[in-house]
């Protein structure tokens, strides 16, 4: 438990994952790695992944999908529809009277109004709760409707890629790190929320629901970016909500757990991952343990369970064996 | 992301070796790295200039904690989430936009177009507001102060003309609402749709929600008077001015004027009172074409901090 809140901090600080030495790696590890050298061939993973899939590999994907359509449409309903049951917008809002508020935008609030509002208080915690129970960035790919946005850019970036038209440039992932203290800072310092005025999650979320604004052009030049020069560089490397997320994620029972015997390092799951630094561990010769929780950086958007062609990736809840 | 994966191996051996080109790209990514910061730093900074430069300064809703021109504590403690905008039954409240930089989706309301004329009766905006950047310290429309109106053109006052006012206020296609009690007391209707006629154009006086509430009160009293129930619960909270505003916030005063010729003449003209919230309907209601002759001025003192 320590071990997997460290790692985790680490990588969402910006490290890359730890690698453990040959002599460090038990033997049961290294004899799973020595059994699997070339046992087999793409050919036959493409058919060991139809037969476990079926024909459909997007099912974690639609699920997502339609549960991030389904929340950010429900504030639009509520309150075109005045029924009340999830009013404001992501940064802030009532769920069915109880009060929610998005961890960083209430950071940022408190730090620049240097003041803690009981209601606020409120909102944080049952926030927190939430996604301490639902995995910490699941906020990310299943509720952020620039999460989504970003999703679609990509497949135009891949594609760019892939017709070699562009390349892809990466940043290092302490610029997240070092953004989140100036930002808060910020808010500390000038008395104003700064962050908010560009992030794209409370802009897209507004825009739903109040109608769009001129805000959406920066959002549009954010997306550009992304399709042309850095794949999914918000999220990947400036935006502190998903720092903020991640660390909640650390003390979360909802994960993506990773299988070494099945695992064949063929890698399609590093492939579309969003944070793949947190896949390293499906490397040959990278991961601590047979089985291994892939830390909370992840999204837990569950792209990688869809494509494993052999079923080493899986979603998992601590404790729930112990209620079934 | 893999490119860069072999930097961390320090547990074995000395030093991992790294090639020329290695080294190049990470120093690469090193300079896109801070290039990145910095531009997104100087992003959210340029957000501070319109509110530094005072660009922004609007009529806040009911409560807004804000003190003349410096509104930093309202936009500190306001966390743009527009649960304001969705309780307004007169969809009074709207969102700014980037244009107003770090202002990006606090609430103001645009008098002119749709002024707030306390139809919710409760101040639900306060009410809904999750931290408190409207403050939860008023109860009553009379307890605000959102700015406080003003006669801009006294010259082109109707009243202060002498002139009547016959059709409706703002033309047929307003699409601005009031509450008028005696039509329904619950709903507001388009004002378009409540024509006038009216000897002398008072209706800034006429519409202003102070007065009207306070017109209310001294009827209730009459009834109470009457029906000799002086002294009950209600009428306390009466008397110490909680539901009914203490103060009055219009009215329309005879003045001595002198016109262009040289001739005194006496005219009636708006005199804005103690008792002013600054909610902006009798701007709206002003029935000039262009500009309205009665403004309200966001940047006056609040009343509670």
């Amino acid at each position: 438990m320590i071990k997997y809140i460290k790692e985790s901090l680490s990588q969402v600080y910006g490290n890359k994952p730890t690698r453990l030495s040959k002599a460090e790696q038990s033997d049961e590890l290294k004899a799973i790695y020595q059994r699997k050298v070339g046992a087999l061939s793409k050919e036959k993973l493409e058919n060991a992944r139809d037969e476990y899939h079926g024909s459909f590999i997007h099912k974690w994907k639609m699920r997502r999908w339609i549960t991030l359509i389904l929340v950010n449409f429900l504030f639009l309903l509520s309150y075109k529809f005045d029924i009340q049951l999830l009013e404001g917008a992501l940064t802030a809002s009532r769920f069915v009277g109880f009060h929610f508020a998005d961890l960083n935008s209430a950071l940022q609030v408190m730090l620049a109004y240097k003041h803690v509002v009981l209601n606020l208080l409120i909102g944080t915690t049952t926030v927190f709760t939430l996604w301490l129970l639902l995995g910490g960035r699941t906020f990310c790919s299943w509720v952020c409707p620039y999460h989504l946005l970003a999703e679609w850019a990509e497949f135009l970036h891949l594609w760019l890629v892939k017709k070699k038209l562009i390349k892809n440039h990466t940043f290092h992932r302490k610029t997240r790190s070092v953004l989140y203290v100036i930002f808060a800072l910020l808010a500390f310092v000038s008395g104003y929320t700064v962050f908010e005025a560009i992030s794209p999650t409370g802009i897209v979320s507004r825009a739903i629901i109040y109608g769009p604004g001129l805000a959406l052009i920066w959002v549009g030049a954010l997306l550009l970016f992304e399709v042309f020069y850095s794949r999914r560089a918000w999220c990947r490397y400036v935006c502190p909500i998903g720092i903020t997320y991640a660390v909640v994620g650390t003390l979360s029972p909802v994960r993506i757990t990773y299988n070494a015997e099945a695992c064949h390092h063929e890698g399609d799951c590093r492939k579309l991952c969003e944070v793949p630094h947190v896949l390293d561990l499906t490397i040959r010769g990278r991961a601590h343990n047979v089985n291994q929780d892939v830390t909370s950086d992840c999204t837990r958007c569950g792209m990688c369970v869809d494509v494993c062609p052999t079923n080493s990736l899986n979603f998992k809840i601590i404790g729930l064996d112990k209620f079934l | 992301m893999t490119d860069t994966s072999n930097m961390s191996n320090t547990s074995k051996k000395a030093k991992p070796r790294i090639s020329h080109n290695r080294r190049k790209s990470n120093r690469r990514e090193f300079i896109r790295s801070a290039a990145l910061t910095a531009g997104v730093i100087s992003l959210s900074l340029a957000g501070l200039y319109p509110v530094l430069s005072g660009a922004s300064n609007r009529l806040r809703p009911p409560g807004a904690i804000k003190k003349r021109k410096d509104e930093q504590k309202f936009f500190a403690a306001c966390i743009k989430c527009g649960q304001c905008v969705q309780v307004c039954p007169v969809d009074a409240i709207k969102l700014s936009d980037i244009d107003e930089g770090v202002g990006l989706g606090i609430p103001y309301i645009d008098a002119r177009e749709q002024a707030c004329d306390f139809s919710c009766d409760g101040l639900q905006c306060v009410l809904a507001c999750p931290t408190g950047a409207l403050t939860h310290h008023l109860n009553y429309p009379a307890d605000t102060r959102m700015g406080l109106a003003r006669l801009d053109k006294p010259e082109a006052c109707l009243a202060v003309q002498g002139k009547g006012f016959k059709g409706q206020a703002r033309g047929a296609d307003f699409k601005g609402v009031l509450r008028y009690s005696a039509i329904d007391r619950w709903h507001a209707i388009p004002v378009a749709q409540h024509p006038y006629d009216l000897e002398l154009c008072n209706l800034c006086v006429r519409q202003c929600p102070i007065e009207i509430s306070i017109a209310q009160c001294v009827t209730k009293n009459k009834k109470l008077a009457e029906e000799k129930k002086a002294g009950t619960l209600a009428r306390v909270a009466e008397e110490f001015g909680n539901e009914c505003p203490p103060k009055h916030a219009i009215k329309l005063q005879a003045i001595k004027r002198t016109d262009d010729q040289g001739n005194t003449k006496l005219s009636m003209t708006p005199t804005i009172l103690d008792g002013c919230v600054g909610c902006g309907v009798c701007e709206m209601i002003c029935p000039l074409e262009n500009a309205p002759a009665i403004v309200v001025d966001s940047d006056k003192e609040t009343n509670w901090s």
